[in-house]
């Protein structure tokens, strides 16, 4: 039982642990590391799929599993740059996040309606998404050189980038829902026993749609920022965007079988991450040994969520 | 008995983590003997079981096998040495045949490809041990009795001369249950060893040759089942002199209102135009053999699953059925399955107690947390659930505890009509006495309470009113204080092998 009971906390702390590792590693490895300046940048860079993570893990602590939320974002992209050209960069940037709230409901009742495993429902969906992008952007690149359009991606607020705080306030948001809210209670028993939740009168379907809706509208706002970053939509952004989260939120030791997890674990799982890159490029590794790295990382972190799930 | 003991255990102890869960046992299992283990919930016998089985190690002392010394000891090894576990959970590959399950892991093949020839040894075996099984019926389509015979086919084709079985009894129905015995009965009489794990004392004293009682991890006694009375047993396991729990005093409600009225409910799961009513306050027993629909009515009635026909609340249509929609207007099921369909395992006490009630301890969409912790201090604090915290990890709690907890999580919100369904399955003589208890208050305080369990003496001593249940349909209407266990099982198993009771099929209203 003292073997379970590490386990479990592993689960929760070895992300933190792993972060300080690789932190006191690369300062000891590189001067430049060890700044607010490299660190704001790190966090800034990863803002868009630290967002997406945090949503994402809604998803997975129900029971669930989004593989379309790269397409969503392709079509957040494509969405708010051809708006901000044509109508509004304004309503372009805002316009994103309710596409992709669209979006994850119909990935929802998708699932739900057709009673089908949300990983089968949102390959086919990702495709579909996929390639409305495509159609509607024509298969170009849409340039957005406006600065009423990129200032989300590149302005500071206080000394820190806008999207930063934005990431901030989504996951706390999100945070709030899930501990404190009678839809995070719901998320949390359909992901832990759905038979029982529905049997205690929670309707389980609505729930899984918020999750994946939440998801929908994450990979949106996620659009919106590194669309602004970069001042060009296309529709072959965010390809692979939607692995990176998974990975992130099963790295923060959020089970993969449901009913456990946090957001501020899935944020650290998208920042060790992050780290691990940075860190390859400070040392200057062949980059083969990063895909390496992060995938027995990833390994080992899904052996750890296979553990706690035993443990019960 | 002055032949070498099957099995030999000297000075037993085994611990979970620190914690000594069997400690200092002496026993000794003949050849050809039926041995029963008994003992309350927590007591030990499931884990002495499995160490003998070879699924848990022994911590201290030691453990002989026909003489030789039991090490290594794991499952592979019991097997070898003629040791076999029957689990409460029966092990087996639902999608594949009987034949292929019983000589699962051993079949006769060549460089790894499978002569097929399972089903010709099958017939072979049976034929010699007694038992009709179709060889090639695939075992998800059967019963729970016959997939015991497999499992015991099972240790017989891996030649086990001593069978440990785990609660074997715990999902069969009575005649299933004598079944059971006979070939426990027949292993006996062919020099096998069988030990009979249970908390059903009347089947353990029936055909048991000894019986070993155990208390808190230690062993109180084994004597032979003869002479050994019930009143033995139950003081032995509760270290007192007390008796078998009597149930609380029935309380006659006098208000004539109807909470729940039920008329020509049919589901395609297997309700067959069930009519009934309940008055508030008033306690109704549904009693049937297994697999009669008892549980398939109650999910029909609370919405769980879809049926037709019309259910009222306190005189109002209840047409759009659903767990949300019931629910919400106070009819309420506590499921049979805590473990599956009751608790979220995931999460403490306190989550699991308010989830069905979510509404009243929110305001605006967030939870007041300590208008929570408030109502499940006092539920726990009501049942006397152990350990008392109500950030408890309810995965670890005892079967009793856990039931309480799921009974407290549906009586938290006041309901008008509450079905239990086996109320105090697999709980020990406290918990069942304190959930019996609960029942009787809670119609005392006006609800309308239906029990069903495959306990008919449970039922009877609880309910006013109770309705026999055979194949989906209610057959009959029985008055609980003028009738007793044996006539009730008469009755059922008459209508059981009686033709499909169209006409009789009348209730007295």
């Amino acid at each position: 039982m003292t073997r379970f009971a590490f386990a479990r906390f592993l689960q929760s702390y070895a992300v933190l642990i792993m972060i300080g590792i690789l932190m006191v590693a690369l300062t000891i490895m590189s001067d430049s590391f060890l700044s607010a300046q490299n660190l704001l940048n790190i966090l800034n860079q990863n803002a868009p799929v630290a967002i997406m993570a945090s949503a994402m893990t809604l998803v997975i602590i129900a029971g669930g599993f989004d593989l379309s939320v790269g397409s969503i974002f392709a079509m957040g992209a494509v969405v708010s740059a051809w708006v901000a050209l044509n109508l509004d960069p304004v309503l372009g940037l805002l316009l994103a996040p309710l596409v992709g709230l669209l979006l994850g409901m119909v990935n929802g009742l998708v699932i739900t309606t057709l009673n089908v495993h949300s990983f089968l429902a949102t390959i086919a969906t990702s495709l579909i998404f996929k390639g409305i992008a495509v159609v509607l952007s024509d298969g170009r690149l849409i340039a957005v050189r406006m600065d009423s359009f990129t200032w989300l991606g590149r302005e500071k607020l206080g000394g820190v980038f806008v999207s930063i705080w934005v990431m901030l306030a989504f996951a706390l948001i999100l945070t709030l829902v899930l501990t404190r809210s009678a839809l995070g209670r719901q998320i949390l028993a359909v992901g832990g026993n759905p038979e029982a939740a529905i049997l205690s009168g929670i309707r389980a379907n609505r729930v899984k749609v918020m999750t994946f809706a939440a998801a929908g509208f994450a990979a949106g706002l996620a659009a919106s920022i590194a669309t602004s970053r970069v001042s060009m939509g296309q529709a072959s952004a965010g390809a692979g965007l939607e692995l990176e989260a998974i990975a992130a939120v099963i790295l923060g030791g959020t089970s993969i079988y449901g009913g456990v997890g946090a957001i501020w674990r899935s944020i650290a799982g998208v920042m060790l991450l992050a780290l691990i890159n940075n860190g390859f490029n400070i040392v200057n590794v062949d980059p083969f040994y990063r895909d390496l790295t992060t995938g027995l990382i990833i390994l080992a972190a899904i052996g750890i969520s296979a553990a706690g799930k035993r443990s019960h | 008995m002055t032949e070498q003991p099957a099995i030999q255990a000297r000075g037993l102890g085994v611990s979970f983590g620190g914690i000594s869960v069997l400690r200092n046992i002496d026993l000794d299992i003949s050849p050809g003997e039926i041995h029963g283990l008994v003992g309350e919930n927590g007591a030990g016998k499931s884990t002495l079981g499995k160490v003998l089985g070879g699924y848990y190690a022994a911590t201290a002392g030691e453990l002989q096998v026909f003489g030789q010394p039991a090490t290594p000891w794991n499952p592979r090894a019991a097997l070898a040495r003629g040791v076999a576990l029957m689990h409460q959970e029966l092990q087996l590959v639902p999608e594949l045949t009987v034949a292929q399950n019983v000589f699962l892991g051993i079949e006769d093949k060549t460089f790894g490809i499978l002569h097929g020839s399972e089903s010709d040894r099958l017939t072979a075996l049976m034929a010699s041990s007694g038992y009709t099984l179709d060889p090639r019926a695939v075992v998800s389509s059967l019963s729970i009795a016959d997939r015991q015979k497999i499992e015991i086919l099972r240790a017989l084709a891996r030649n086990a001369r001593v069978i440990v079985m785990d609660e074997p009894t715990s999902s069969l129905a009575k005649d299933e249950v004598n079944q059971l015995h006979r070939i426990m009965r027949s292993l006996r009489d062919a020099g096998r060893s069988v030990v009979y794990v249970s908390h059903f004392l009347d089947d353990v004293l029936s055909v048991s040759d000894r019986i070993t009682v155990l208390r808190d991890g230690d062993l109180v006694f084994t004597r032979p089942a003869q002479g050994l009375t019930k009143g033995d047993m139950v003081a032995a396991m509760l270290g007192g002199d007390k008796s078998q729990t009597p149930f609380p005093q029935k309380r006659f409600s006098t208000d004539p209102a109807l909470a729940l009225e039920v008329e020509g409910l049919t589901s395609p799961n297997g309700a067959r135009d069930v009519s009934l009513s309940i008055r508030r306050g008033e306690i109704v027993g549904l009693i049937g053999l297994v697999g009669s629909g008892r549980t398939e009515i109650a999910r029909a009635i609370v919405g769980a699953d879809p049926s037709s026909g019309i259910v009222r609340l306190d005189g109002q249509d209840h047409a759009r059925r659903s767990p949300f929609e019931s629910t919400a207007r106070g009819l309420v099921m506590v499921p049979e399955d805590r473990r599956k369909q009751g608790l979220v395992m995931t999460l403490p006490v306190r989550p699991n107690v308010t989830l069905p009630h979510l509404r009243h301890f929110a305001s605006r969409g967030w939870m007041r947390r300590a208008r929570e912790t408030r109502t499940v201090r006092r539920m726990i604090d009501h049942f006397g659930v152990r350990p008392a915290t109500t950030e408890g990890d309810i995965s670890h709690f005892s079967g009793g505890n856990q039931q309480k907890v799921l009974i407290g999580k549906w009586l938290a919100g006041n309901p008008k009509v509450v079905i239990l369904d086996e109320p105090s399955r697999g709980v020990d003589v406290g918990a069942r006495q304190r959930i019996h208890e609960a029942i009787a208050e809670l119609a005392a305080a006006g609800t309308a309470v239906l029990v069903i369990s495959s306990e008919i003496d449970e039922v009877l001593g609880l309910a006013h009113r109770a309705y026999l249940v055979d194949r989906g349909r209610i057959v009959q209407e029985i008055d609980p204080d003028r009738t007793d266990e044996a006539a009730v099982l008469g009755a059922l198993f008459r209508h059981q092998s009686g033709a499909p009771p169209e006409s009789e099929a009348t209730t007295s209203p």
